[in-house]
Formats: structure tokens, sequence, C-alpha cells
């Protein structure tokens, strides 16, 4: 009753090709965004920022760049966490190197430095499809963090190989507690995400769909696959870099070459199979569930062991929090292969039917 | 959209009942323990907090606390994941408010990604051979100790160990370092470099790319060079495959010295016979001779209290360690109460204070039975190591045997470069580094 479009018609094409076509969509959306903006700093904790809201944000960038690549151009990927990796340290090296160069001029330095390693691994995928192209992203995993720890100029001659990032200053004000870092994280998030949902329904996104379903078939269309092949792979990676600056600057403040590992990019590209593969908000959904629900497990865990007064020592919840994950994992991927995003879907359609379905 | 807050509300909702549950009291010590038992490193993990934690409920029973204060703690599992650390760290911060002993990671990825927040939070933050070496300079980092000793300090007392063991002199020898091939193995080149520098030594450095279970290359470069000693820095596998290797390869394994962390039970007995012989750094003996673990495993698991679930690591080189830190952190607390009151809990900025003006005597140790378990350890604003001695161990084939007495670091090398590393962060991060003259 609530969820309905009856009666909205749409007079221009403007009206008809815009984002969200139904009002409640819009209104939503909205909603969302104010209480993202306004509601969550107002009343969240700064464990929530640090600890929850900022790391999943970042994931959630980061998926949506594995998404693009993965969900609408159909090129597997194992490398999203070097492509993060490449993002931090070029973020890193511009704002040490440069003198004087904006904050947010890095960021987006590093992602295009992310794409541009992005497009050279991206190479290999205009001769190699499937399992063997995942194979040479590989590549870029091992590649790129050997990298970082083989040339200390990378990591400013550290002499680990660790580097620590450099403040935040926006316009001359210097962003220290994590509810700024939030608010900046979010901003550039809300920002990316807009831009890639609207790239995804432009001719590229139509381009990529089509050389995701049958390449040869789009290419007799006349879909030239090298350029559409690259610019996802850049694309891709250019959202991963700025995830990885993100989360060098504004999450964790210092970082390892080795902590890009490939368990990293399995996350990511786990985020994405759980959220939903070919869908903007699947990536939000999966990085949600990828993040938050062990931190539930192991909060919630010790509680109900103290309700039912059961020995557990931390190393117990560990192991069950791992099991009941990967049994969630396994009913989600039974139930609903398409991912969280496709339960969304579906959740919608059964709402405009409700409360009189036929 | 909303869908996605789901989980998240009612782990809020979760969390929230169970701080207010748990609320600390005011005559309790709380440790924040951002630890794992699971994970990669899991067994190492749980050495080393059983040993931890069976000490503090030692304090705890043999002498109702310290003065009184009884130590509690909260774990929280990190599976030696920064992110998950971090995680773990702002969880049990509120919990630290009011009183905090210092944190132990046993991660140098976890304490890096630390470092800034601990010092915001004032929370002390403890990394006893591990983590941010420069922070031996307390007047850039306040909060971060990187206790007993550090890997540069440690490369420098086993180059002195072996001058001593040539008479004196390395002149014109070749040492081969072989690391591995990350943060943790690359600190200590620095050093092993500038000792070489000093002492006209030659060092070829050997990387070996984690995990390390495969270091045939490397050997067959060490055959052909050569070398008079192979200097190791391992983690993990690498450490058993590397003694298996060089026995294959035929290079006599006491000359084979390694750092701390490739010196436990775990990392020769895989390796079997060809670990016998091979040296390695530690700052705490293993067995249970020491006065102390015999009292621990007496009194605790007499009580049924104890923490180790396989009761025959008690007493291992790891566990010793637990035990040593946890000595360490007593102390500190000790120290503490004695400016700011008797009987009374410490917060985090206290408990700092206390760190930067341990005094712990050789004394002191044999009259808590800790003899051997930590060198003598004097900290203060300039030097938050307090003291950069090691011990050398031999494994015989079936137990660890100290070789040396306590051997320093080349202090006057080794600091300076400490103190330009430092520097160069605090330009960094914009930090006006404190006045230690003016500390007291």
């Amino acid at each position: 009753m609530l969820y309905r479009e009856a009666g909205q018609f749409k007079t221009t094409y403007a009206a008809d090709q815009q984002v969200f076509p139904i009002r409640q969509d819009r209104i939503g959306i909205i909603a969302l965004l104010v209480v993202a903006f306004v509601g969550v700093p107002l009343f969240a904790s700064e464990y929530w920022f640090s600890a929850i809201l900022i790391p999943f944000l970042i994931f959630a960038l980061a998926a949506l760049g594995l998404n693009v690549l993965t969900g609408y151009a159909g090129q597997l990927s194992l490398g999203s966490a070097a492509f993060m990796a490449v993002g931090a340290y070029a973020a890193y090296n511009f704002q040490l190197r440069v003198e004087g160069i904006p904050i947010l001029v890095s960021f987006i330095c590093a992602g295009l430095t992310a794409a541009g390693v992005g497009i050279l691994f991206g190479l290999p995928s205009l001769r190699i499809k499937g399992f063997y192209l995942a194979v040479a992203t590989l590549a870029a995993q091992f590649f790129i963090v050997w990298c970082l720890t083989k040339f200390p100029w990378l990591s400013n001659n550290s002499s680990s190989g660790v580097i620590s990032t450099q403040r935040l200053i926006i316009f001359g004000y210097e962003l220290t507690t994590p509810v700024e870092k939030y608010l900046l994280v979010l901003s550039i998030v809300v920002v990316l995400a807009m831009a890639a949902k609207n790239l995804v329904r432009s001719a590229t996104g139509r381009a990529w769909m089509a050389v995701r379903d049958m390449d040869v078939a789009a290419s007799v269309i006349g879909i030239k696959l090298m350029p559409t092949k690259l610019l996802a792979f850049a694309v891709s990676s250019f959202y991963c870099g700025v995830a990885g600056a993100l989360y060098a600057f504004c999450y964790l403040g210092s970082v390892e070459p080795d902590g890009f590992s490939l368990d990293m990019s399995f996350k990511i590209l786990f985020m994405i199979i759980i959220g939903g593969v070919g869908s903007i908000m699947g990536s939000f959904l999966g990085a949600a569930f990828i993040l938050l629900l062990p931190i539930f497990l192991d909060v919630a865990l010790p509680f109900v062991a103290d309700l039912f007064g059961l020995p557990f020592s931390s190393a117990t919840v560990s192991h069950i929090q791992i099991t009941v994950f990967g049994a969630l994992i396994m009913f989600f991927l039974i139930v609903e292969p398409h991912g969280l995003a496709r339960l969304w879907q579906i959740a919608k359609e059964k709402l405009r039917l409700w409360p009189f379905p036929h | 959209m909303i869908k996605k807050f789901k989980p998240a509300i009612a782990a809020a909702a979760v969390s929230l009942a169970m701080l207010s549950q748990m609320a600390v009291a005011a005559e309790e010590q709380f440790f924040p323990m951002i630890d794992y038992r699971v994970g990669p490193y899991g067994s190492n993990g749980q050495s080393f907090y059983g040993g931890f934690i069976d000490y503090l409920n030692y304090v705890n029973i043999k002498e109702k606390g310290v003065n009184g204060v009884q130590m509690t703690y909260e774990e929280c599992e990190t599976e030696y994941n920064t992110s998950k650390g971090v995680e773990c760290y702002e969880r049990l911060k509120s919990k630290a408010a009011k009183s905090a002993g210092p944190i132990h990671t046993m991660s140098t990825g976890i304490s890096y990604a630390l470092i800034d927040k601990s010092a915001q939070d004032k929370l002390p933050l403890a990394m006893m051979g591990y983590g941010r070496t420069d922070a031996v300079d307390g007047s850039v980092f306040p909060y971060a100790f990187p206790l007993v000793t550090t890997y540069q300090m440690q490369a420098s007392a086993i180059i002195k160990f072996l001058k001593d063991k040539n008479g004196g002199s390395l002149a014109g020898k070749k040492i081969v370092y072989l690391y591995h091939d990350s943060a943790y193995g690359k600190e200590a080149i620095i050093a092993m470099n500038a000792e070489a520098g000093l002492n006209k030594f030659t060092v070829v450095q050997i990387p070996v790319a984690h995990p390390g279970n495969e270091q045939g290359a490397q050997w067959l470069k060490i055959r052909q060079e050569r070398p008079d000693y192979v200097v190791f820095w391992g983690w993990g596998v690498m450490n058993q495959t590397a003694l298996k290797a060089a026995q294959k390869v035929g290079f006599p394994r006491d000359k084979m010295i390694g750092s701390w962390w490739t010196g436990s039970e775990e990392d020769v007995i895989p390796a079997g016979e060809a670990a016998k012989g091979y040296m390695a750094a530690t700052w705490n003996v293993a067995g249970k001779q020491v006065p102390v673990i015999t009292d621990i495993e007496k009194v605790v698991y007499g009580a049924g209290k104890g923490n180790m679930e396989d009761k025959s690591k008690i007493g291992t080189i790891l566990y010793n360690r637990g035990v040593s830190a946890a000595v360490l952190s007593v102390e500190a607390i000790r120290k503490g109460q004695e400016k700011f009151g008797k009987g009374k809990a410490l917060n985090g900025e206290q408990t700092r204070w206390a760190l930067e003006n341990l005094n712990i005597t050789e004394a002191r140790l044999k009259a808590i039975g800790a003899t051997d378990l930590l060198p003598e350890i004097k900290t203060s604003c300039a030097n938050h190591e307090g003291s950069g001695k090691v011990k050398i161990q031999q494994w015989d084939g079936a137990k660890w045997v100290p070789v040396s007495g306590w051997i320093e670091g080349n202090k006057s090398l080794i600091h300076p470069l400490f103190q330009a590393s430092a520097k160069q962060y605090a330009a960094e991060k914009g930090i006006t580094p404190r006045d230690c003259s003016k500390e007291k």
C-alpha cells in the first residue's frame, strides 16, 4: 500500500531516466542520507565510528569497485586488496613528495595511480577469461605486495616498510575525531556510489554488461572489447585505490604491505557474492554482512553463554563465530544465490502487492 | 537499505547490556587483553596470554592483588588481524577509561595501528620485543613502550656475542643476515649495517618470502657465500624449514643465531635432529626451574584457576615470556600505586607514568622469584626500552640451555638511530616532543 507507484506518471524524458524513478525510493534514499549525515553523528559512539561505520563504508567502496569489474563487466579479479595497497601507498607518497597538495587531490591521484596499475594487470583479460583471468589477477596481488616490500622508496625508506599516514587537513581544517573522519569517508563514498550507479546505466555500463554476457556477440554489435574491458579495470581499480587510501588515512593510520593480503581480496570477493553480483546496493549489503556479522557474533556469543551459564573461553567463541559465519554464508547462497540485493528486490516486489497479493 | 543496519543495531543493544553488567569496580585493575588464540599464530598466543593471565591470577590469589587491588581482564580475539585488533581496542577502550593496565597486542601490525589512537585516548601500549622500535624515544611517543629490548638492540647484542666468541674482533668475517621479507625482518637491517661498518665485517642480506617453507635457493646462496655465521630473523614455519635446509647443505647449526621469535620450542621440535646446536636470543629463560613458574603451577593450577588447557606448555619459552610480560605490568601497577595511592586502581595516564619510571632490580626480581625471566629494567622518558639486554640460548635437542649471561647491545650506536627516526615521525605528524629533562 505504501510502496506503490500507481499514479506516478512520467511526463518528461528526464523523469523517465532518473536514477530512482519511484517516488518512495527517492524519499527512502534521501531519508537514509539524512540519517547517515545527521542522525548517526548525533547519536553514535566513538566505537561505532572507528570500529564499525568507517571500515564498513571503506569496504563497501572496495566491494563496489570489484562489483564494477566482476559484476558488471564479468572479469573475475582476485587482486582488489593489492589495488587498495596501491591507493594507500600512492596517497601517502603524493602527500609526502608533492609540496602542499590537498589531501582530496592526493586521494584522487591515488585512485588514478591504482587505475593505471589496474589497466596494466587488466591486459591479460584481452586474451584469457574466467578462472584463468583470476589467476592472472592473483599475480597482481602477489606482485604488488612484493613490490611495496622490495622498494624502500615507496615507504619513504622506513626501516620496517610500514607507513604512517600524514595528517588529514582539508581547507586548513584538521580532521582528528572519528566523527569527522566518518563524515569525510561518507561523503566520498556517497559521491562515488552515485557516480557508479549512473555509470552502469550509461552506454559504458551497457557495453560492460554486453561483454559480460557474451563477448563475441558484443563485438559483433560493434562494442570494442579492448577499451571496454580495460575501462572496467581502470574504473574498478580507481574505486579500490580510493578505498585503500581511505583505509590507510581514515581507518588504520598506518599500514604495511602484508596487511593487504590475499585474505582481504577474498573478503571483498565474498562481499559481492553475498551482497549481490552486479548490484550497487549489493556491495553495501555484502560489506555490512561480512564485516558486521562476526562482530555481532563476537559480542553476542559470550552474552548468550553467560545467560545459560556455559563456560566459553574467548577461543571457543572465536571458533563458534567462524563456524556460524560459514554456515550462514552457505545458507544464504543456497536460499538466495543472487545475494542479499536480490532478497531486497523480492521484498520490494512483494511490497508493491501488499496487502492484497493476487 | 535499512536492512544492513539491523545486525548492527542488535549488536549495539547487546554490547550496551554487557557494559552495564560488568562495570569495573573501583578497586579492580583492569587489563584490556587484545589477544589471539586462534588463527595462524594461535598456538603462540595461547602460551603467551596463558602465562600472562596465570600470573595475574597468581597475584590475585597469592597476595590478594596489589595492595588489595584485584587484577581483572577481558579478552578480545584478534586472530592476529589488524582490523580486528582495532575493533577490539575500540570495544575495550571505554572499559579501560577508569583503570587500565598496559595493553599487549603481540602483533606489530596492531601496535602500529594503535600508536596514535592510544596516545589520543591516554592508554599505555606495551610492545615487548615487537612493534615500533623508535618508540624507545619517549619524548615523541609518550604512550608507547617497546619494553625490555628491540630488534635493533637485539641484533647488536648478537653481534657482540659473536665478537666475544671470536676474541673481540669480527674484522674480515662474513655474516649472512637471513630474514623474513616483511616489516619484522627488515627492522634489524639498519642495525646490522651499522654494526658491520663499526666492526668491519661484511653483511650479506638474503630475504625469504612469506611463509618461507621453501628455502632451497637461499641456502644454495649461503653455501656459495661461505659465511662465518648466519644471523636469522625467521617467523612461523620458516624457522623449522631453515634448520632443515641448513642441515641439508651442511651448514653447522651452532653457527646460526636466531632472533627471539625463532627460539621457541615450536620452532625447533618440528626440525628434530636438525635443530641441535642452534642458538637464539631471548630475554627470558625456558623451564620450570624459575621459582615463580613452579609457584604458579602450584598456586593457580592447584586452585583450579589455570588458564592453559595444555599444561605441558607451562614452562615453555612463550609461556614464560607471557609471565615475564605480566610481571613487568604488575610491577608497573605497584610502582604507580606508590605514587598515586596504595590500594587504588590506576588509570591509563597513571600507568603510563609508572611504565616510564620503572626500576626493576635484580634483587626485586629475586624477591618475586622471577630471576632470569627478565633483565634489570630501568625506564625513563628518554628511554622507553629500559634494558636492551638479551641472553643467548642453545637447543641441546631436548631443551633450551642459556649459554651466555645478559648481553647488552651497543646503545651508543643504536639509540641515535631511534632518535633520528622518532624525530622524523614527529615532523611528519606535527608532534612537539616533550622535554624529557622536565619530566618527573
